[in-house]
């Protein structure tokens, strides 16, 4: 069962140095007060997986935190670069930087393969494309009954998943609306699980049957941040801050800018920033 | 003057592609545009898809990012990820896909992945995404993107996604079924692939643009059709929903009020 936890228990409880750990968040509930904690509480050596890391995994990169990164698409949405990853792969800097580089259809599958308990996905993928070539965990296989070609790549089953949702009731279910991402595939793939949620209610009230719920038995700890994914979004309560964004672009280009900006805005500041940023949508 | 710029004829070139009838897997940037315009303007029931998982999504503004609210607010469904390339992008669901690129090379083959060598990049770019299985899953697929020696190069840094590989039946020769890419629309002119050879040939000039003009912005030697057609210009209406969507999404981008 969840236990409801304060972010500094869970993030020390649930997270260890050297972890396999997916904060994930399609564009869409990226948990950005978690990942500012696991930077509070230096968490290093981390082997960092999401299908399209952007400024959190820049800021953990760039903080040192992390040793190896799987992903699929590395930038800064709409705007460009990710000045920390490209550091870490071009300079070494602050470390040298292991990367395992697939597409967003491996990664989707390789997240399903490892919510459904097997060791591997397989796709009709990479035809022709040479990211086969440079990464060693992506093979070929035969189906047994066509004939066919098929690409396989490893499962992923996390150490630890982290990722934002909505909505929490009194037992520590957890509720997600809207862009889902491969949230549910993280968790389920996941040894332990963190939710932080914009907030606890006693019921979920009226939701279609359907709903995407993560019953409070899947995740190790729920924690309340109202505003926790800002400047990414939680559908039904903020928008993305496309401004946050765009800023970012000058925030991580340089490395002295980048150290200090960090200590100011993570460092020296606690979850309690973001909520100011809550709130539900007009 | 023209009255219009070349991205807006790329632009509007692009929308005209697309019909009422089409799926259309879209990607960010100058394809979003692009399908939108068409939306907007001649195809009102067209499927615009994007890789966050909104299906017939219609949004009033441009997103930043591939899943920004917007998208999902106004969708038919959002499906999770896993689906939306499983059944919907794998399963055959999609007929056209609309792409852009860092590199392109004559056999429009497409990096995203790198400049400089993969081990000691002088570059990295953002990388994959949802681009190789777009590229071969689509039923076939669309490229919008600006022209320049170094966009468009003789030798690809690396293939991220499939074009038409080393040309000829190269595609089918590595498990492909899809036709790929079927046109190259610049700032400059409209490219087709040869029927035979796969080569990216110039078959429409955009007006007042010169085949010089478009040769110089190639670091290849660049065909040209013998019937070279002249692009249609853009018409007001087009480029009034084209100029429309950019300011709405401008106002809807814009910083915050300080807090």
């Amino acid at each position: 069962m969840a236990v409801f936890a304060s972010l500094a228990e869970a993030i020390r409880d649930n997270l260890k140095d050297g972890d396999l750990v997916a904060f994930e968040g399609f564009t869409h509930l990226i948990p950005f007060a978690a990942v500012h904690e696991a930077i509070r509480q230096r968490r290093r050596d981390l082997w960092l997986v999401r299908m399209t890391p952007d400024l959190i995994y820049d800021q953990l990169i760039g903080m040192g935190c992390v040793r190896k990164l799987t992903f699929s698409w590395g930038g800064n949405p709409g705007v460009g670069s990710l000045h920390r990853l490209r550091d870490a792969v071009e300079n070494n800097w602050p470390r040298p930087l292991e990367i395992d580089e697939h597409s967003h259809a491996a990664l989707a599958n390789a997240y399903e393969a490892g919510a459904a308990g097997l060791p591997f996905a397989m796709l009709r993928g990479y035809r022709g494309a040479q990211l086969k070539e440079v990464n060693p965990n992506i093979k070929e296989i035969t189906c047994p009954f066509t004939g066919e070609k098929l690409a396989a790549v490893p499962a992923i089953r996390a150490d630890c998943a982290v990722i934002h949702a909505q909505k929490a009731d009194r037992k520590g279910n957890v509720l997600i609306e809207g862009i889902l991402g491969v949230q549910k595939e993280a968790v389920l793939g996941a040894k332990r699980a963190i939710v932080t949620v914009e907030e606890i209610v006693p019921d979920f009230g009226a939701i279609s049957p359907n709903a995407c719920i993560l019953p409070s038995w899947t995740v190790s700890a729920v924690v309340e941040v109202p505003g926790g994914a800002h400047p990414s979004y939680a559908h039904g309560y903020y928008k993305r801050d496309n401004a946050y964004y765009k800023a970012w672009e000058d925030i991580g280009r340089e490395r002295d800018v980048f150290l200090k900006w960090m200590d100011e805005n993570v460092m020296r500041k606690g979850p309690e920033v973001f909520q100011r940023h809550a709130g539900r949508a007009a | 003057m023209s009255g219009y710029t070349p991205n807006e004829i790329m632009t509007i070139a692009a929308a005209r592609e697309l019909t009422s009838d089409d799926v259309c897997f879209v990607g960010i940037g100058l394809p979003s545009a692009a399908c939108n315009v068409a939306r907007l303007s001649h195809a009102p029931d067209i499927t615009l898809i994007y890789e966050s998982g909104t299906i017939a999504t219609k949004p009033n503004v441009l997103p930043l990012s591939i899943g920004d609210g917007e998208l999902c607010e106004t969708a038919l469904v959002t499906v999770s990820v896993p689906e939306m390339f499983r059944y919907w992008l794998q399963g055959g669901r999609i007929n056209k896909g609309f792409l852009s690129a860092a590199q392109l090379d004559r056999f429009a083959n497409i990096n995203t992945t790198v400049i400089g060598s993969y081990d000691r990049p002088k570059v990295k770019l953002p990388g994959a995404g949802g681009a190789p299985e777009i590229a071969t899953s689509c039923g076939e697929i669309l490229i919008v993107m600006a022209q320049s020696k170094r966009s468009f190069v003789d030798k690809l840094d690396f293939v991220t996604s499939l074009g038409h590989g080393k040309g000829g039946d190269d595609r089918q020769r590595q498990g492909v079924t899809t036709k790929g890419p079927t046109k190259v629309i610049t700032d400059l002119c409209v490219m087709e692939p040869d029927p035979e050879t796969k080569e990216l040939t110039v078959t429409a000039l955009h007006p007042g643009v010169t085949p010089e003009q478009v040769a110089h912005a190639t670091g290849w030697s660049l065909k040209f059709a013998a019937d070279l057609d002249e692009t249609e210009p853009p018409r007001a209406a087009e480029l009034k929903v084209l100029r429309d969507l950019h300011h709405r999404t401008n106002e809807a981008h814009q910083p915050k009020a300080a807090q």
